[in-house]
């Protein structure tokens, strides 16, 4: 795999492409705070990324240059905002390449993209005796409104388990993909394994028997390359604030002609085009989805977001966390009594690391890191049934992201080095 | 050695003991209460059993359960505190590790009558623990209530 050589990217001895961290560094004020007297070390980025200085200016610039509602008016502010605004859904549409900006939806987070799906979609294509399959190691957020769903209608929801090594297992997928189903929902890469899945084979799977495929892309967009007309999925959510962009704002993008026949799910404001007292017309898309006044600091933000992992390049920023897994796992092997789960090759996975320790609970082993400034993730990440599955409750996690270095993760092992020193001593 | 010397705190060496060494963990036969919470924010566990005279006080406990070791030492020191409490004493005996943990002054005789429980006090200087150690006691304070209600 080649990529587009940034200005953000630097070739290093151990072989490796790592970004340079260095400039990138410079960017994130947070990255100079304090934690417990330490230089903050920040791995909990599969939770939330940090946003870079140029997002929040431009949250800043909007409310104290042109602060004004969007589509509203032929007043200066208006009309720059409603330009700034829409600029910023044309940006996310080329980055994903979607076809058109149409299909690009502003939702307040994957989860309620996934959300809008379940109930403008699946309440009126799921019924009674259908079924909708999704995996074993799918986030809270892509199973529990699957559940409601198939509630609501009578359906059923089939789960392609996970193998050994942390993958899916592709032939027992292929039997529960059958002709009642209607929807095949699975995330890209998983928040607790690192595991990036098959989704475009699971497209076609999906398409053969006429469902249609969700791609959960939380964890995937912000860290690689996704090209939504190449995995060729019929809707993929993901949310701005683990991609450098701010909380409170995602995307949902589907394919337009889905969603032209789709119905909405909310109604007010903006998303009609004509209302009488006896009834109302949608609006066309996007904005039959979009009902009220939207987020639009946030979407602008999620612009400015996505402008500056284009700077770095993504297949330079997923070269550097795959880079920093391979580090991470690698350095692993040397920590007796402790335990990483997911694949070991470091080519199936993303740059994260979920382990646990013999005897030592994650979060004894988070508070302990916390007091060496060192933030990582404990518990069940959202992925209670797949963490239980391991026989554990709980599972700790480091992940990493655009400005992490292979110090910061030689300081993790060291610090899980002490952790584990700390409690077996007292 | 990295800074880990704040930790002495929220770790004493009673709290790690009875981490890893639980008192009456041994699940109890026909309970007259048996309670199980759990923390959704984390993934804790806790199994509270308790059986009673006919007194109505408690004669026999068992805590068992997984997790961290704030909420699971915390689950075997209060098996140390209720045997002979009836539901009005479990009430305030939940009501006082509450105020510990709170941060509300407690008294000297109050702080004897917690025994070991004493050593968890540290957790309050930690706020986001301060759910691990309660999760028992939110077992407790529910199992007093259906005493309370004359349960079984």
């Amino acid at each position: 795999m080649t990529h587009a050589r940034s200005k953000y990217s630097r070739g290093t001895p151990s072989g490796g492409t790592l970004l340079d961290t260095a400039r990138i560094r410079a960017d994130f004020p947070i990255l100079n705070r304090q934690v417990n007297g330490r230089t903050l070390i920040y791995l909990d980025n599969a939770a939330t990324s940090q946003k870079p200085r140029h997002v929040i200016q431009s949250i800043v610039d909007y409310y104290e240059r042109y602060n004004a509602n969007v589509h509203r008016g032929v007043h200066t502010l208006s009309v720059e905002a409603t330009d700034v605004y829409e600029e910023a859904r044309r940006k996310v549409a080329r980055f994903i390449n979607a076809p058109s900006e149409k299909s690009v939806i502003w939702t307040r987070n994957t989860s309620e993209a996934i959300n809008l799906i379940a109930y403008s979609w699946g309440d009126a294509n799921v019924g009674e005796g259908d079924n909708i399959v999704t995996t074993a190691m799918e986030h809270h957020s892509d199973i529990v409104p699957w559940q409601q769903l198939a509630r609501r209608k009578g359906a059923q929801v089939r789960y392609i388990p996970v193998g050994r090594q942390g993958a899916l297992d592709m032939a027992v997928a292929r039997n529960l993909i059958d002709r009642r189903t209607k929807l095949v929902a699975a995330m890209h890469a998983s928040n607790v394994l690192g595991t990036i899945n098959p989704v475009g084979e699971l497209a076609l799977i999906a398409h053969a028997v006429g469902a249609l495929m969700l791609v959960d892309g939380a964890q995937s967009v912000p860290s690689m390359p996704v090209d939504v007309q190449a995995l060729g999925c019929d809707f993929l959510a993901f949310s701005a604030h683990k991609m450098c962009g701010p909380t409170g704002i995602g995307v949902l993008y589907g394919r337009e002609d889905v969603m032209e026949r789709m119905q909405p799910w909310m109604f007010g404001g903006d998303m009609i085009s004509e209302v009488t007292y006896e009834g109302a017309k949608w609006n066309d898309l996007p904005y039959k989805f979009e009902a009220g006044t939207p987020n639009i600091a946030d979407a602008i933000a999620t612009g400015a977001a996505v402008d500056y992992l284009d700077e770095l390049g993504m297949g330079n920023v997923w070269a550097h966390e795959q880079a920093l897994g391979a580090y991470a796992l690698e350095r692993f092997k040397e920590l007796e009594e402790f335990h990483v789960m997911g694949p070991r090759d470091p080519g199936l996975r993303g740059g994260l690391v979920s382990f646990f320790h013999d005897t030592v609970h994650p979060h004894d082993l988070g508070q302990a890191l916390d007091r060496m400034g060192i933030a990582i993730r404990t518990g069940h990440h959202c992925a209670m049934p797949l963490v239980r599955g391991h026989g554990i409750a709980a599972a700790a996690r480091a992940s990493f992201y655009i400005y992490n270095t292979e110090a910061e993760i030689d300081a993790l092992i060291d610090g899980l080095k002490d952790a584990a020193g700390y409690f077996a001593r007292k | 050695m990295q800074s880990l010397e704040g930790l002495d705190e929220l770790y004493e060496q009673i709290v790690l003991d009875h981490y890893r060494n639980p008192r009456h963990s041994d699940l109890l036969t026909s309970p007259a209460v048996d309670i199980e919470v759990n923390n959704p924010f984390c993934g804790d566990e806790i199994r509270l059993q308790l059986k009673t005279g006919d007194d109505g006080r408690v004669s026999a406990v068992s805590v068992a359960g997984r997790g961290c070791a704030i909420s699971q030492s915390s689950g075997s020191l209060l098996t140390e505190l209720v045997h002979g409490k009836d539901a009005a004493g479990l009430h305030g005996t939940v009501t006082l590790v509450r105020r510990l943990m709170k941060g509300d002054p407690v008294s000297e005789a109050e702080m004897d009558a917690l025994g070991d429980l004493s050593a968890l006090s540290g957790v309050r200087k930690f706020p986001v623990r301060i759910k691990c150690a309660l999760l028992a006691w939110s077992a407790l304070e529910e199992a007093a209530e259906k005493l309370e209600q004359g349960a079984k």
